[in-house]
């Protein structure tokens, strides 16, 4: 801002104070969250630490690739890829009701207003207190839950990963709904179309790359959180790390760690055929 | 009475006010333009008429039902009756041309038919009849995002003929398209609105082109009616009036570019 303008304050933007204090405040926050963390990166840099590293590094090669624990691995990896995929799956068919009924841009109400509007507002507002409430509680615990009351198992880890997920996608799709253009969407209610078709002709084309993307990546994300909760009783990678780490067998370990390599490399490609699918 | 407006006022949340006591009636079947200044009230006024916004003072009478008093599923049925030229096209680009026009019947579809249409072109032969009519039947299968802005706008266009809206407004219907096309687009308006008896009210930022068109004429400024008048009635001075101190009386723009009006003749010019 140039000395003159600062002078006239008709010129002045009206953001800027605003921009300022917000840039200053996240800085305030962010610091002491460094702090609190022990966030010490120059301690990565020391030349006593990396010898250290290095013998530790060493004893992880070369990978196991005896045929039993491969047959082992194998099965654990289709466990963890079936509940990873059940998980998202049902996640996906708890979110997208909730994700329409969240969506702004998708509001009959909202044209006039008309009389409905409050109602409206209501049923989003409850909408998003439950959407908070599944993801509040993280997946690694709703796991712990469910083996407690159902016993050892993969269906303890794609329940957990069903309400967890299912709150995660259903605020991230509501988001991306509402970043879209709603104009589409809105011309289309305007001419008495239904909230579906209006989310299917109006606001699906503007937005499916993304949603795509998104889910894909939180199905890669279920990959690992299937892993974790192995280590608690649902079976598949994660026990099989549990095993490799109390029998300490480090090769077992790089084995497992190279077939995670290459689930998160999956899921990568299949992202980026169907994003070149529906561009 | 296809329309009524009761001495309506509009006041924007932010204060603004759009529009002040506007007394207005349509039949059925009339064609009317609106003409005014740029921020003179034409697009609060047409998304009134649609019961798109509800005005703040006076009564809206649309279609022989008052939109404000009924259910929201009445309120539905209503809005499917009114079809709407927005001034931008409200059209995804990724969505493919017979599918834009297609979505043009939404609010007379059962969800189950709107979902089997998006999914596969359920009626096609309907939509490349709309868009022939806009000089665009070749396009059908081609994606929103190929067409120039012009293209695009004429897709809107044929969205809101296969409507068969009984009440049809545009705002700025053709102020993207050149000469000849915006010529074209009028004819197929007026067109529609004389083969089935539907109302047409649209504003138009062309003088000329609202007064070759349409034979009532209402001059809107400040949010205020000016004029209502036949289009015999509307003299220089009146036009000179209601432009007062603007950069005058627009007429058609070629805005579209050349190699389009070229490649992409209209079947009916």
């Amino acid at each position: 801002m140039s000395a003159a303008q600062a002078l006239r304050p008709e010129l002045r933007d009206p953001a800027a104070r605003r921009r300022l204090t917000w840039a200053i405040a996240a800085v305030v926050l962010l610091w002491p969250l460094g702090r609190l963390a022990e966030f010490h990166p120059a301690v990565l840099l020391d030349p006593a630490n990396a010898g250290v590293m290095g013998g530790f590094v060493r004893g992880f090669l070369p990978p196991a690739a005896d045929a039993e624990f491969l047959h082992e691995l194998l099965q654990a990896t289709l466990q963890t890829l079936a509940i990873a995929t059940a998980g998202v799956a049902l996640a996906f068919v708890i979110a997208v009701p909730l994700a329409i009924l969240a969506t702004r841009s998708l509001s009959i109400a909202a044209l006039g207003p008309a009389d409905g509007r409050w109602r409206g507002r209501v049923l989003r507002q409850g909408v998003r207190t439950l959407m908070v409430l599944a993801r509040s509680i993280p997946e690694i615990v709703w796991a712990l839950l469910f083996v407690r009351a159902s016993g050892l198992g993969p269906a303890a880890g794609v329940l957990a990963l069903a309400i967890t997920y299912g709150g995660m996608l259903a605020k991230v799709y509501a988001e991306i709904l509402e970043a879209a253009d709603a104009r589409p969407a809105r011309a289309l209610l305007q001419a008495g179309g239904g909230r579906i078709a209006a989310l299917c002709f109006g606001l699906l084309p503007l937005a499916a790359e993304e949603l795509v993307s998104y889910t894909v990546y939180r199905w890669e994300c279920a990959i690992r959180a299937a892993v974790v909760m192995g280590f608690v009783g649902a079976g598949g990678l994660g026990q099989l790390v549990d095993q490799a780490l109390k029998g300490f067998v480090p090769g077992q370990v790089t084995s497992i760690w190279l077939v995670f390599l290459a689930l998160v490399m999956l899921a990568e490609a299949i992202s980026l055929v169907l994003r070149k699918v529906l561009a | 009475m296809s329309l009524q407006f009761d001495k309506i006022g509009v006041v924007h949340p932010n204060g603004r006010r759009a529009l002040a006591s506007v007394a207005l009636s349509v039949a059925a079947g009339e064609r009317v333009a609106l003409i005014g200044p740029s921020g003179a009230g034409k697009t609060t006024l047409l998304r009134v008429a649609a019961a798109g916004l509800r005005p703040t003072e006076g009564g809206v009478m649309l279609l022989g039902a008052q939109p404000w008093a009924l259910s929201s599923r009445a309120l539905k049925g209503l809005r499917a009756r009114v079809g709407f030229v927005h001034q931008a096209p409200p059209i995804p680009p990724r969505l493919r041309v017979v599918t834009a026009v297609l979505a043009g019947r939404l609010g007379q579809w059962s969800l189950a038919r709107a979902l089997r249409s998006w999914l596969l072109p359920g009626d096609a032969a309907g939509a490349r009849d709309a868009l022939a009519r806009v000089g665009l039947g070749e396009r059908l299968f081609d994606r929103c995002d190929q067409l120039s802005g012009g293209q695009l706008q004429r897709v809107a266009v044929a969205r809101t003929l296969y409507q068969r809206p009984q009440l049809l407004l545009a705002d700025e219907p053709v102020s993207a398209l050149d000469a000849t096309t915006a010529d074209a687009v009028l004819r197929e308006l007026v067109g529609y609105s004389s083969a089935s008896g539907a109302t047409l009210v649209a504003s138009l930022h062309a003088v000329d082109l609202a007064l070759r068109w349409f034979p009532r004429i209402v001059g809107v400024r400040d949010g205020v009616v000016m004029f209502d008048l036949a289009a015999a009635d509307v003299t220089p001075e009146r036009l000179a009036a209601l432009y007062a101190g603007d950069a005058g009386p627009g007429v058609a723009q070629p805005v579209e570019a050349p190699a389009h009006r070229a490649t992409m003749p209209l079947a009916s010019a």
